[in-house]
């Protein structure tokens, strides 16, 4: 059963598309070399952009803290959310809507969890250490990434890029106290006008972290390392090649919310692309690439005291594809088009061992071998009007599931006895966003609708436990697209030393999909409360709004500030679980002479609006102070940096709306990085 | 990768051995009416043999599907036109009985006369069972006896109840199908017959049994669209749906209902009450 995933010819065919790839490009290149290539203008309109490491010696002092984990870095965004089930492996949200409605890709990869509880979030198979830049875009701006509802990720990873750096390379290290997190990482690259070549590694290692009040949150431990590799080589003076491995390993990791931990969450992405200048004399930076990834996930419950009955849920994901994207401009129009395509394979098992043990192994399939195809067109044209400019967008996607697995089709066949193997459909996105500049003021609105398909688990899931509301799911083959139609308005005022900006979006959901549950079955996991489809709501809303500052007190001190308000009802006026309360953080930055600083206060109301149906309890308020410390010295050419700080000040004992069956977070945490960079 | 080399290795030897056969030796492929059956009792006469069949390696108790050839040794060809008919029977040290049991026909091969019997107990070293055949050969009939062994199921599974109705009747339900049950809906299949006498047998018609198959081992787990086993005049047996979630140990928890729907054994699954006195096991 097992081999029938390893054996897997589209690597091949991967290897065949690259050679006609450069083929190709050899080819249309010699057509229109002696054209002058267009200066182009890639423009990037992305809600937000959080930097993690672009020219890391400058930026990492303005971070309030290196080396801290992806995870914190997306927390650390205006419009990410992380819902926590541990201290690993946190799961991104934005505009309150999770995994099945973002589009999440690495380095515009797309790349799917293997487990069937979200233990494991493809964030977590990368590391700061890859990564420069999460581009962020909110609604149908995510589009460019994928069908997405909600908004799109993406993870840019970090690359030399043919700059004439020559060698450089550094060694970082990172304690933190909380919970005797050792962090060690490095890096070497080379890189000059011809070839590039960057290669890093970290190793990350954690025990146990204590709540507010010195309580100890068992099973949070986590041991994980990531290495990458990533090279260029230019093959003329507007062409070049390059290619990206990475390998991620994490161990022992600790899920304290939930039921079970996970041994082994294993992912290996590649990819290999080609880059031109021009194309058909016309459009420029085209850029395509031909990308594979597997994943394996292996949950383990060994170590857990009176376990009603001990499982092995293991999961595997492999995905394979390509995306091929130039921009084009005439006069005033920008356009950008890509091709894009995955194929997916996600099975995942479940074998039980009967406490009477003459009594056979009782096995299922979680997710039958299901089998994704995605192939998309997105295009944009961005029109520059003077001091405003309209952003149009559109993709338009043939997507298809098929359970390619016998067994898993025959099980899915006792809930759905007339369900085909194979359901194909078409999903589409379109979107105007309208940018005006008025004196010191910026407008910003936009209107759009996008679809998508439902997740492996919503379509195709077998009684997946759900701890949150402690109910079995069982996907429905037949649910109906989901579609949002969400408009999105700004007003910005900009001065050199002051900023102010008060934002809200809403989302009007169609065939929301969400568990309901049926009382005529009967539940699967021993202690479970009840069994829910995955089922079409009519409609659900949503509604976010937030206002964000900046004040320059001085050059040195800084001071910036966000408070927002989530809403989210189904078409019953109910709640929708998982919506944030009012929240709110702050912080005073000082930068001067090297030496940086910062102290910051972050929190959220009472949550008023929770939904008990979904498992949810009211979370209470809380606010949480939290201070860094930073220098940076020179030796010779090198420089050695060095932060440290103390997060949850007051040791605070709390928890938010994302922390998975309210699972406290940490309570007071000492850190200290240290990081030396020889160039 | 393995099984890749494997699957060249058989290939490339086959075409090399296929190569070298001789191009005339047409095999004349010739279905074996047995095919896949044990043959567990070979019983040698002065001018003819009788091979008795059956799925199972052993009579079990339950229900067995058996299959019976006879070969005349003069024509060295199997019979077809035996008119076979059989009677098993039990010998206890004070008393003897019979088996529900079907007739025997060989209207699907003409050569292989098939039936079932439903045993209700096992044979041991004073009490045993016996099956009286009946037959032609050769325009002449013949009448032998012939002692079989009968044992409890090597699983260990309870496939076969015997039990007294609340209508003072005593019936014999017995679990036919599905003999390999999956991970889906499943086709249920059982007999039923009252037992009249120590000798007859007759097929109740009309009744229902109601099925809630529950995993003991799974918090008494169920699982959805089971259908109640219900008379099919042409088989003579009882059909439903049986829906199993996974694999394992697998109780199917039975209740059985007259025409008027008066329940005559068997009970609900409630909290209170995790089995029903009539049931089937099952492990897959």
């Amino acid at each position: 059963m097992k081999s029938s995933i390893n054996v897997f010819p589209l690597r091949a065919i991967l290897v065949g598309c690259l050679w006609c790839v450069l083929l190709c490009g050899n080819f249309v290149s010699r057509l229109y070399a002696q054209e002058t290539p267009v200066d182009s203008l890639k423009l990037v309109n992305l809600s937000e952009v959080v930097i993690i490491s672009t020219g890391k010696q400058l930026d990492y002092q303005k971070q309030h803290k290196p080396l801290s984990t992806l995870d914190e870095f997306l927390e650390s965004s205006r419009s990410i959310n992380m819902v926590k089930r541990g201290a690993y492996a946190w799961e991104p949200t934005m505009n309150d809507m999770a995994s099945e409605r973002l589009a999440v890709t690495i380095d515009g990869m797309q790349i799917f969890g293997a487990c069937t509880d979200k233990m494991d979030p493809i964030t977590s198979y990368v590391d700061v250490s890859n990564l420069s830049e999460a581009q962020i875009g909110s609604g149908q701006q995510g589009a460019v990434f994928g069908n997405t509802i909600g908004g799109g990720i993406n993870l840019k990873l970090d690359k030399s890029n043919f700059k004439p750096t020559g060698w450089n390379g550094s060694v970082e290290s990172a304690y933190e106290t909380n919970n005797a997190m050792r962090v060690f990482g490095g890096e070497l690259n080379y890189s000059d006008e011809k070839f590039y070549l960057n290669t890093d590694g970290i190793y990350r290692k954690a025990d146990n972290y204590y709540a507010g009040r010195d309580r100890e949150v068992k099973f949070s431990q986590f041991e994980k390392y990531n290495f990458s590799v990533n090279s260029g080589y230019k093959l003329t003076e507007d062409k070049s090649i390059s290619a990206t491995l990475i390998y991620d390993e994490a161990n022992d990791v600790g899920y304290p919310a939930l039921t079970m931990d996970v041994s082994l969450a294993r992912a290996v992405i590649g990819s290999v692309s080609f880059n031109q200048d021009t194309l058909f004399g016309n459009l420029s930076n085209w850029e395509s690439k031909m990308y594979y990834n597997t994943i394996k996930h292996v949950m383990d419950d060994t170590k857990r005291p009176d376990v009603p009955i001990h499982m092995d849920m293991p999961g595997w994901s492999e995905t394979a594809g390509f995306y091929s994207q130039a921009n084009f401009n005439r006069q005033k129009n920008h356009f950008f088009f890509k091709l894009d395509g995955f194929y997916n394979k996600s099975y995942a098992e479940m074998t039980m061992y009967p406490t009477n043990s003459s009594e056979p192994l009782m096995f299922m399939l979680t997710w039958p071998d299901v089998r994704t195809k995605d192939v998309g067109f997105y295009a944009e044209d961005h029109i520059a009007f003077g001091k405003a400019s309209l952003k149009l967008s559109t993709r338009l996607a043939y997507h298809s599931n098929s359970v390619a697995d016998d067994f898993g089709l025959n099980s899915l066949k006792i809930f759905y006895p007339e369900m085909e193997r194979t359901n194909t459909r078409f999903l589409k996105s379109f979107s105007a966003q309208y940018h005006k500049m008025l004196n010191d003021f910026h407008f910003n609105g936009g209107l759009s609708y996008g679809e998508r398909a439902p997740s492996v688990s919503e379509g195709y899931g077998f009684y997946l436990f759900n701890s949150f509301d402690n109910h079995d799911y069982i996907g429905d083959p037949d649910l109906k697209t989901e579609s949002s139609a969400d408009a999105n308005i700004s007003v910005t005022y900009k001065k050199p030393i002051f900023e102010i900006t008060a934002a809200a979006n809403y989302f009007h959901v169609f065939n929301y999909i969400i568990g309901v549950v049926d009382n005529s079955l009967s539940t699967m996991t021993i202690g479970a409360d009840g069994v829910k489809f995955y089922t079409n709501l009519d409609y659900a809303q949503l509604f976010n709004a937030s206002l964000s500052g900046r004040y320059n007190i001085s050059n040195a001190f800084k001071l910036t500030g966000t408070v927002s308000y989530h809403r989210g009802v189904d078409n019953d006026g109910e709640n929708l679980p998982l919506i944030s309360p009012v929240s709110y953080r702050s912080a005073v930055d000082f930068y001067k002479n090297q030496y940086s600083a910062s102290l910051s206060i972050a929190g959220s109301g009472e949550q008023i609006n929770y939904n008990p149906a979904y498992g949810e309890t009211k979370t209470a308020a809380y606010a949480i102070l939290s201070a860094s410390f930073g220098k940076r010295f020179f030796i010779k050419e090198n420089s050695l940096f060095v932060k440290a700080g103390i997060e949850n000040i007051l040791d605070t004992y709390y928890s938010s709306y994302t922390d998975w069956n309210n699972i406290p977070r940490m309570g007071r945490n000492i850190y200290a990085t240290i990081s030396y960079s020889i160039n | 990768m393995k099984k890749l080399k494997y699957i060249f290795a058989i290939l490339i030897l086959s075409i090399t051995f296929g190569s070298c056969s001789d191009d005339n030796d047409e095999v004349i492929v010739e279905s074996n009416p047995v095919e896949g059956l044990n043959k567990i009792y070979e019983f040698s006469e002065a001018d003819h043999t009788v091979e008795i069949y059956s799925e199972k390696t052993a009579l079990e108790v339950g229900y067995n599907e058996i299959s019976i050839r006879i070969k005349d040794m003069a024509s060295n060809k199997y019979v077809t036109n035996a008119e076979a008919s059989w009677m098993p029977m039990m010998h206890m040290e004070t008393m003897e009985h019979s088996a529900p049991h079907s007739m025997l026909t060989n209207s699907e091969e003409s050569s292989v006369y098939k039936g079932y019997i439903v045993f209700q107990m096992p044979g041991n070293d004073t009490e045993y069972w016996d099956f009286t055949l009946n037959y032609n050969l050769n325009g002449q009939a013949m009448t032998e006896t012939h002692q079989i062994s009968v044992t409890q199921p090597i699983d260990g599974l309870k496939k076969v109840q015997v039990f007294m109705g609340s209508d003072d009747n005593r019936y014999i339900l017995a679990y036919v199908n599905p003999k390999a049950p999956q991970v889906a809906i499943n086709d249920f299949q059982a007999v039923l017959y009252k037992m009249e006498n120590m000798m007859t047998f007759p097929v109740v018609e009309n009744f229902k049994v109601t099925v809630d198959p529950r995993m003991p081992g799974m918090g008494n787990h169920s699982s959805p669209n089971n259908q109640d086993l219900t008379y099919d005049a042409a088989t003579k047996m009882y059909n439903g749906k049986l829906s199993l979630t996974m694999t394992g140990y697998w109780k199917i928890n039975l209740k059985l209902q007259n025409e008027s729907n008066e329940v005559l054994k068997g009970e609900d699954v409630t909290e209170a009450n995790p089995e029903s006195s009539l049931y089937f096991e099952l492990e897959f």
